[in-house]
């Protein structure tokens, strides 16, 4: 299938309302009182499974590009990446701000103290500064850098998992199945070959 | 306050007209969605209102509403506070209750359908007259009355309750407390029928049911236990712990037990089922302690659920004993609490 200017800008607009969606959803739950009394822990769980989904999403785009011939599909990752970004970013303010209520120090202290939290804003910063330095004028300047610094994004799958099953009372079971499924997604781009014929060679 | 002996009478707690959300309101908040002509996007996405669309687990949730009903009941002046309540309508849809699933609008959700008659307590073990229960019966029988608790969560988030009931040791005494008696152990209903979390491990969130807890006999004994039946002036509804639940305000709210079917004294420390889930995090005494941090949080403030909106929550300083030290400090002398946390 040959895919044309014209089917990106549309596939990039249905990535749009897809990430948007969940978004206009949740203020409308919160807002007709149907996340609860108290709708904190709920606001936090649900920006952050946002993130983690979308992330697993982005990071779907270059093995089906790969899988299906569909190279030009790469072109919409800085999007759904940004959206990662867009998703961990509420998710660090709901945490902030609902849950700690602006307590700065409180918010210092936790991040020393617990481990989960610690590797959560850790893979933040990572999120951060890939989301800043996809500005194409950045990007261009860093030159093979860029590349460099954006495989974190591998780190940050990582870790982000981790984060979520240290984070919970008990239920285990969804964050292990994202640690499954992202597990899967780096192993699938692990230069195994590579690696193998670089050693048979040496 | 005036009041006469078995009528129920306003009490302080009482909101102004214009602060409480009507009931039929609060009841109808999914159709404002619809009424916003919002209806089909909610029910163009594939799971329900509050699972959350992003959530990868969702239940069916039940669709009529629990009736409660209103109590007899006196106030009880010497367990009033003088703090702001937490409002019906947060105290009804903000709980932890696993055996209706693990977020805290699942109970909510889940539990409108639960079926609290008839409803049997047993109360057995040490005692010289083990007895069984009809709940309408207890009710009669038992002189109830309004006590207003801070409940602390384990979680960092407290609240504050008017509760209706009678105390822990008045029920104990009715089935005499062996002198071997050492501890009290609680059993909450197991029905998997009506309870999902009990069907299904990923609903319940792995603990192990049926929910035990358990207290010392000093502990059990001491004024401040309290058997719930209701509150706000109404009986339990189920996401609350209906139709009888213990109140422990000066330990962490999950040793407050709900839907209790059995109390047995028994003569040795009893299992205790966060305890057994996760003994580093959660130990048999789970008294609050602004001193002894969760694993995973401080436990030295806390967001105090109270009126209005998302942003208006307060953190404030946890008390040791959840400020109930001058009733209950007492029964923990030598004891080292960062130990026997």
């Amino acid at each position: 299938m040959k895919i044309t200017r014209r089917n990106i800008f549309w596939l990039k607009v249905a990535m749009h309302l897809v990430a948007l969606t969940p978004i206009i959803y949740l203020v409308l739950l919160v807002l007709s009182e149907s996340a609860g009394g108290d709708p904190v822990q709920y606001i936090i769980h649900y920006t952050g499974i946002g993130a983690l989904n979308t992330l697993v999403m982005m990071l779907l785009i270059s093995p089906i590009a790969r899988r299906f011939k569909l190279g030009p599909i790469v072109q919409t990752r800085r999007l759904v990446g940004l959206y990662v970004f867009a998703y961990a970013s509420l998710h660090l303010m709901a945490f902030i701000s609902l849950d700690l209520l602006f307590e700065w120090s409180l918010l210092w202290q936790e991040t020393i103290k617990r481990p989960y939290i610690l590797i959560g804003m850790f893979s933040y910063i990572i999120l951060f500064a890939l989301a800043i330095t996809s500005i194409p004028a950045l990007r261009h300047k860093m030159g093979r850098q860029w590349q460099t610094l954006h495989r974190l994004v591998y780190l940050a799958t990582a870790l982000i998992p981790i984060h979520f099953y240290w984070s919970v009372k008990s239920e285990i079971i969804e964050p292990s199945i994202y640690i499954a499924i992202a597990v899967i997604l780096l192993l699938i781009r692990a230069p195994l070959k590579r690696l193998l014929s670089k050693n048979i060679l040496m | 306050m005036k009041f006469i002996k078995g009528i129920t009478q306003k009490s302080s707690w009482d909101l102004k007209d214009s602060e409480v959300t009507p009931e039929s309101v609060f009841n109808d908040r999914r159709n404002i969605i619809k009424a916003l002509g919002l209806g089909a996007l909610g029910a163009s996405l594939p799971t329900s209102a509050s699972a959350g669309i992003f959530d990868l687990f969702s239940d069916k949730k039940s669709t009529s509403q629990f009736v409660t009903a209103p109590l007899n009941f006196n106030p009880n002046p010497d367990f009033e506070i003088n703090e702001h309540k937490t409002p019906i309508n947060k105290v009804t849809s903000h709980n932890n209750f696993y055996e209706f699933g693990t977020s805290k609008q699942d109970p909510v959700d889940n539990a409108q359908d639960f079926n609290v008659k008839p409803w049997q307590l047993v109360i057995d073990g040490e005692v010289e007259r083990p007895v069984t229960l009809d709940l309408d019966d207890l009710t009669k029988m038992m002189a109830l009355e309004e006590r207003t608790y801070r409940l602390r969560c384990v979680e960092a988030w407290s609240m504050v309750i008017p509760w209706v009931g009678f105390s822990l040791a008045t029920l104990l005494n009715k089935a005499g407390v062996k002198a071997q008696g050492t501890h009290v152990a609680f059993e909450t209903l197991y029905d998997p029928k009506q309870m999902p979390g009990q069907r299904s491990r990923r609903v319940g969130g792995g603990v192990h049911f049926p929910y035990v807890e358990g207290l010392t006999i000093a502990e059990a004994m001491n004024d401040l236990s309290f058997m719930a039946v209701g509150l706000y002036g109404k009986t339990l509804p189920p996401q609350n712990g209906a139709p009888i639940r213990l109140v422990v305000p000066w330990k962490y709210g999950f040793k407050s037990i709900k839907s209790i079917v059995r109390i047995t004294v028994v003569k040795q420390q009893p299992p205790t089922s966060w305890n057994i889930l996760a003994p580093n995090e959660y130990g048999f005494y789970a008294n609050v302690n602004p001193m002894v941090d969760h694993l995973r949080w401080s436990q030295a403030s806390e967001r105090r659920i109270g009126e209005g909106g998302l942003f208006s929550a307060k953190r404030i300083a946890t008390q040791p004993f959840n400020g109930y030290g001058d009733q209950v400090a007492n029964l923990y002398q030598g004891l080292d609490l960062t130990k026997y946390f």
